[in-house]
């Protein structure tokens, strides 16, 4: 371990620190554009410039390994004047535009001018002007403003893993662009908008929509997929302006993917903002209390095996923890939250959360896929997993049909049967697992739908039992698209017979009422003949057929508690008032409750949390990782041949939100209209 | 004089054929596997004692640098890269070299390649000498048909290929790693050092880069000793050289002389003297378009070798002599050596790519005049500000000229200034 | 995409490619990507296209725009039609020195264009060129792949009164000289003269 001196401070790291990263561990600021912890070094910028005892020259300090003895200087009179002749550089052609950059007042080259640069200016010739490219939908340019850092350039190469973006031509005539100025081609591209040092590369949505100093920031938790990708909701007055990823190193890291980033509009389309009730076939406005009074009359004489509910992908575990309140009062245990028709069981927790953990991917050696696609399922995962093959060694099988990962896989075909051969051990992907320090299998929901769902679940949960697990180890991982479904699962939101068999019940007539909280992945055409109560926050596929319709809050809007894929409870928190008469989901449970003469006994959502702590343990332990016990889940059966269908056909619309935002449509257009690609060719 | 029986390239103007069976009558290709035979310590040890710097431009000891490849394979091949990627403004040396002289330069691919372990030879040839591929391509045939070279080159046993790979257009690819990169297949930016190439090199195996004349003079050298060639020259800066000596000569012409010829002889023995004489003489870049350029009173007595030009504030550089006589407008001289910097950057790192655009814009105003004469302080700080900043040497050859115009022109820059304002206020 | 007439290499283009493939080592077929894209811009008559890069980007399994990155890096890419005659005047300092204004000056005024521009029967582009690498023999104009040296305005406008005549011009010193050597003969290696034949 070498041992530096640092402006006399002495200081010993890890082999292989650069001399940048030992200065941040004394507390020392380096300045840089190009250097980023998470991305290939660069060395470009020269703002990083150090002196280093016994060198003719300043070094780079990010491209410079710490060595024994080292003796660095940051504060000399040398440093202090590398550090103005780079910062002059640095501006002498870039535009002096800042009152109509959306970067002012969160741009690194203007805040490094000012600690760093001298104050006025000696260039005397013509700025340079670039002329902006063409990026897509979420990326806006304006190319004349770029300090040619790559960090770009090196993220969609090295993160997003689609080398699409270059610098084109030499010298001061040299230009960043996306080959032939297309979209870039990755669900992870925006984050290039946040690694830009300047206002080279803007959000496009958020263009000229509000300055940085002029938000409030809320920290909170997306619910796009089952990550949990910490983010920051950037709110004015009601309006959710953008969001940025925060932080967390064992979930997302810094980065989200766009669908988390930019469905931001979709907050605000679409929106149910109050009570609807249905009278002579159309849906009239109503208030809450002429809401709960239809709700009332229809249940009127129905019996609890004549309720059902379907609980949808985003919704948080008090709103379901009350909705399954609601339903014993009324004499239900029939809530169903798999509404893609999932095996997945909620008898075993290790047997539906990830038990290798996202971060543990770094930690793995092979990882078997079986019908999941984390690039349009989890795309941060997925960068994950890209990051653990390129730099940790971990090699990755694949049963399914996911395409282009923009890692190596090793194709098996998308036969689930393929599972047999690998639990028996004679498919090369059972040497792998066998062999492997810490193998990995990650389970899609796309194998456990169909016939055969339960069957594969157990497949997959066997071969896990036999070849993956190690001291220390479960290899055991369940990858959910939906944010509410552990959650869900938790609280035991599953009811025999499964989504297919309410929507068969209710079109049997066997059926009355059915609840659906947030549930729009469903075919609600069963429904027609049951009185529906939709809860939720858009006009979409569930409230086609529902008879009252009660207006909730988005992710955005409440205080909720969400598990991720793999069972770490984490809590959002409010950034903006629901629309109208719209409220909080777990209340308008309550005052149902109420209403209808049986009420629910908490008045507040702490009192709700202590409830849900009881029935679900580790419940308050929010952002921890609970290992869970390994047991046996899935029922035996045969697995006939046949291929795993994707999970996902279009990732800009897999929620309501998604589909009401303008921004996901746009993403759509620009790949050249995903949905009839993908049918042309899946369906 | 150097005397032509220690001339090294004996074929340099290409009165003679480059062919091969002409080159083995000429010396090459003469028991070479006796050299190889001596083994891999002995070559390395020759080259260190004869004192031979590199011919590039750094002047970097090349015995030394052969020392640093690795001696043992750590399952990692090595390789030999010779950069002929000769573009330094004055230079056109190695031109000679690859086109009359090819065998030399494989024979020389040939041991260095032994000494230092390494299984084959690029020779980087910049795109632009499309002849001299051509020439060196068939000298290479000609050293396969002879078994000089491939599986049991010169019958040692040892296996070793020589491959040309051209360039395609900048300047930059003379800097070792960016040539490293363009070897690769990919834009020609230097890499960041360390790792050094000797560590980290050509598709990340341990790589040595050499001149062409580096490596053309090694079997020369080996063939007649340490001694003789560290006889020639002065202590520090030994053997021969080949000069280029262009501009304002009445013969312009390349010559290999013996290292410290002193400069006035070097351009009046072979170049015919300064045009109109040596008094009419304004001032010489004595080594290459980066080097500062040097006034007649240093020129008079300055000697041609690394130490003494290092001395005068200038630099042996690549040895081309761009000669300037009084009807130059130096100021615009310079300004266009600017300007090839700022054609040549490659735009990797700030300073050069933001710099030597600045730096030529305000060097063109400065040959009209159009300027304040505080710009003058201004551009020299702009020039500091490049020098030493960046990640590869193009930055500092950017700075060079400039520095040395004002050095010793700067008189010249002002009374510019001056008659640019005297003529504006008329 | 709209459809293209389809670049492929000729036979004995495809020949050339394999055998710069086969110079390095296995995996490194990226190293081949410049002399390929030269090959590719001969034989498309002198300049490259989308297409051109793309195919070699496929041929060679590269990122197309890596491809790019290196046909727009380096100067000997051309990337519009190109004359039949690519006439590159050096004027850099040493070139400079000797005239390279005159020799400027006596192109356009033959081909009657500007720098980078081609002449309307599509047999010359003119261009200017940093350092050619031949400043002892300066002036230098390089047309095509052959280096014309030791010009004035008068030898210069006869080459391109030649080459657009069809006729032959012998490259190299436009003055009585052997190569590098000094005007009026060698100072030095006078002995060697005599023996065998000239280059």
């Amino acid at each position: 371990m070498p041992t530096l001196t640092i402006d006399g401070t002495e200081v010993t790291v890890e082999p292989g620190t650069t001399v940048l990263q030992a200065c941040e561990e004394v507390g020392v600021e380096v300045p840089r554009f190009c250097y980023h912890e998470r991305l290939s070094i660069a060395g470009n910028c020269r703002m990083c410039l150090v002196d280093m005892e016994k060198a003719p020259k300043p070094i780079a300090s990010c491209a410079m390994p710490a060595g024994d003895g080292m003796v660095i200087h940051t504060n000399t009179e040398r440093v202090k004047k590398a550090r103005e002749g780079v910062m002059e550089f640095l501006l002498i052609n870039h535009p002096l535009d800042c009152p109509i950059c959306d970067q002012g007042g969160e741009c690194d080259l203007q805040d490094q001018a000012m600690a760093f640069g001298r104050g006025h200016n000696r260039f005397d010739e013509n700025k340079r002007a670039v002329e902006d490219k063409e990026m897509g939908p979420l990326i806006s340019t304006t190319m004349t403003r770029c300090i040619h850092c790559m960090r770009c350039v090196r993220f969609s190469e090295e993160v997003a893993g689609v080398p699409d973006m270059g610098a084109l031509y030499r010298g001061e005539n040299m230009q960043i662009t996306t080959y032939l100025e297309k979209t870039l081609d990755s669900e992870m591209s925006g984050n290039v908008v946040d690694l830009c040092p300047v206002g080279a590369l803007t959000s496009k949505p958020y263009a000229f929509t509000a300055r940085s100093w002029e938000l409030k920031h809320t920290e909170t938790i997306d619910v796009m997929d089952a990550l949990g990708s910490n983010i920051r909701v950037d709110t004015r007055g009601a309006a959710v302006m953008r969001i940025l990823p925060r932080l967390h190193e064992d979930i997302n890291e810094e980065w989200i993917s766009d669908k988390t980033r930019y469905v931001f509009d979709g907050l605000k389309a679409r929106r149910i903002d109050t009570p609807y009730v249905r009278k002579s076939k159309k849906l009239t406005a109503a208030t809450w209390a002429e809401a709960f009074k239809a709700i009332k009359s229809k249940l009127k004489g129905v019996k609890g095996d004549e309720i059902a509910a379907i609980v949808g992908d985003q919704a948080d575990m008090e709103s379901m923890a009350a909705l399954k309140d609601l339903m014993a009062s009324l004499g239900s245990t029939r809530i169903e939250c798999r509404q893609d028709g999932s095996a997945a069981d909620a008898s075993v927790r290790s047997g539906y959360i990830m038990n290798s953990t996202i971060a543990g991917v770094e930690e793995a050696d092979y990882l078997l896929l079986v019908g999941a696609n984390p690039r349009l399922e989890a795309p941060v995962l997925n960068t994950r997993i890209r990051k653990a093959a390129r730099h940790f060694g971990l090699k990755v099988g694949n049963i399914g049909n996911a395409e282009d990962l923009t890692y190596r896989v090793a194709e098996y075909g998308d036969d689930a049967a393929i599972l047999k051969a690998v639990l028996d051990g004679s498919h090369e992907a059972s040497a792998a697992l066998k062999k492997a320090e810490k193998p990995m299998i990650l389970v899609g929901q796309a194998a456990l739908t169909g016939e055969q769902g339960a069957a594969v679940l157990k497949a997959a949960r066997d071969i896990a039992d036999k070849y993956c697990m190690r001291e220390g180890w479960n290899g055991f991982n369940m990858l959910h698209n939906a944010a509410g479904r552990v959650g869900g699962l938790d609280l035991g939101l599953t009811a025999e017979g499964g989504v297919d068999g309410i929507l068969d019940d209710a079109e049997a007539g066997k059926l009355k009422t059915v609840f659906l909280l947030g549930a729009d992945e469903i075919d609600t055409s069963g429904l027609k003949g049951a009185t529906v109560v939709y809860v939720g926050t858009h006009g979409d596929e569930g409230v086609k057929n529902a008879d009252i319709i009660l207006p909730s809050a988005a992710y955005t809007e409440k205080f909720g508690t969400y598990a991720n894929t793999e069972g770490r409870f984490q809590r959002t928190s409010k950034a903006a008032f629901a629309p109208g008469e719209a409220r909080e989901d777990w209340s308008i449970f309550r005052a149902l409750s109420d209403v209808l003469g049986s009420t629910l006994p908490y008045d507040n959502i702490t009192q709700l949390r202590a409830r849900i702590a009881k029935d679900v343990p580790g419940f308050e332990n929010i952002d921890v990782i609970q290992v869970a016990e390994w047991g046996d889940f899935g029922k035996q059966g045969d697995i006939a041949s046949g291929g795993i269908a994707p999970a996902i056909e279009n990732f800009y619309h897999t929620n309501p939100i998604a589909r009401a935002s303008q921004i996901m449509a746009d993403c759509i257009d620009a790949r050249g209209g995903l949905v009839e690609e993908a049918t042309g060719t899946n369906g | 004089m150097l005397a032509d029986k220690d001339r090294i390239f004996t074929n340099l103007y290409g009165h003679q054929s480059p062919g091969i069976d002409a080159a083995m009558k000429r010396g090459d290709w003469d028991d070479t596997k006796g050299l190889i035979g001596k083994g891999r310590d002995w070559i390395i040890n020759e080259m260190k004692e004869s004192g031979l710097r590199g011919r590039g431009g750094a002047g970097f000891p090349t015995g030394l640098k052969w020392s640093f490849m690795p001696k043992e394979s750590d399952g990692r091949p090595s390789y030999l890269v010779v950069n002929a990627d000769e573009g330094e403004p004055g230079t056109c040396k190695d031109r000679d070299l690859m086109r009359h002289d090819p065998h030399k330069l494989i024979e020389g691919c040939l041991i260095a390649g032994f000494a230092m372990n390494a299984v084959a030879a690029y020779i980087y040839i910049r795109g632009e000498f499309y002849r001299e591929a051509q020439a060196l391509e068939r000298a290479i045939e000609e050293a396969y048909a002879k078994g000089f070279l491939g599986d049991n080159a010169c019958g040692t046993g040892y296996k070793f290929d020589v491959y040309v790979h051209m360039g395609a257009g900048a300047y930059i690819c003379g800097e070792e790693t960016a040539l490293i990169e363009s070897l690769e297949g990919k834009k020609g930016q230097p890499r960041l050092k360390p790792p050094f190439p000797a560590n980290v090199g050509v598709w990340g195996c341990p790589t040595t880069v050499n001149n062409v004349e580096s490596i053309a003079v090694a079997p020369t050298i080996l063939r007649r000793g340490a001694a003789w060639f560290a006889g020639l020259g002065r202590p520090n800066n030994t053997g021969t050289k080949v000069f280029c000596i262009s501009g304002h000569v009445n013969n312009p012409c390349n010559v290999e002389e013996e290292m410290g010829i002193s400069l006035k002889e070097l351009i009046e023995k072979h170049a015919g003297g300064v045009r109109g004489g040596w008094d009419n003489l304004l001032a010489v870049i004595p080594g290459g378009s980066s080097v500062p350029v040097l006034p007649k009173d240093i020129c008079d007595t300055v000697l041609m070798d690394f130490d003494s030009l290092r001395d005068v504030q200038s630099g042996l550089g690549t040895a081309a002599v761009i000669v300037m006589d009084k009807s130059t407008d130096i100021v615009k001289a310079i300004a266009r050596l600017s300007e090839f910097y700022k054609h040549e950057s490659c735009g990797q790192c700030t300073p050069c790519r933001e710099g030597t655009g600045w730096m030529w814009r305000v060097m063109e105003r400065l040959v009209t005049g159009e300027a304040d004469k505080s710009e003058i302080d201004m551009l020299l700080e702009v020039t500091k500000q490049v020098e030493g900043h960046t990640i590869c040497a193009l930055g500092d050859a950017a700075a060079w000229p400039i520095q040395g115009l004002m050095r010793h022109f700067r008189h010249e820059v002002e009374a510019r200034i001056d008659s640019y304002h005297a003529k504006a206020a008329e | 995409m709209t459809e293209t007439t389809g670049f492929s290499w000729t036979p004995e283009n495809e020949a050339a490619a394999q055998k710069h493939i086969a110079k390095y080592p296995e995996g490194r077929q990226q190293s081949a990507v410049m002399p390929l894209l030269d090959i590719a811009q001969r034989q498309n008559g002198g300049h490259l296209t989308i297409e051109i890069m793309e195919y070699i980007a496929d041929y060679l399994d590269m990122a197309p725009i890596k491809v790019q990155e290196v046909a727009t890096f380096y100067t000997m890419y051309n990337h519009k039609p190109m004359g039949k005659h690519h006439v590159q005047v050096c004027g850099t300092t040493p070139c400079w020195l000797r005239g390279s204004d005159d020799i400027i000056a006596a192109c356009k005024s033959k081909l009657g264009i500007g720098m980078g521009e081609t002449t309307a029967d599509g047999q010359f582009t003119l261009s200017e060129v940093e350092c050619a690498g031949a400043c002892v023999n300066a002036p230098v104009v390089a047309i095509n792949d052959d280096y014309y040296e030791d010009l004035t305005a008068d030898s210069i406008s006869n080459i391109l009164d030649d080459l657009a005549a069809g006729k032959e011009v012998k490259p190299g010193p436009q003055v009585d000289r052997q190569t590098s050597a000094p005007v009026g003969g060698a100072t030095t290696l006078k002995d060697f003269i005599s023996e065998g034949e000239g280059a």
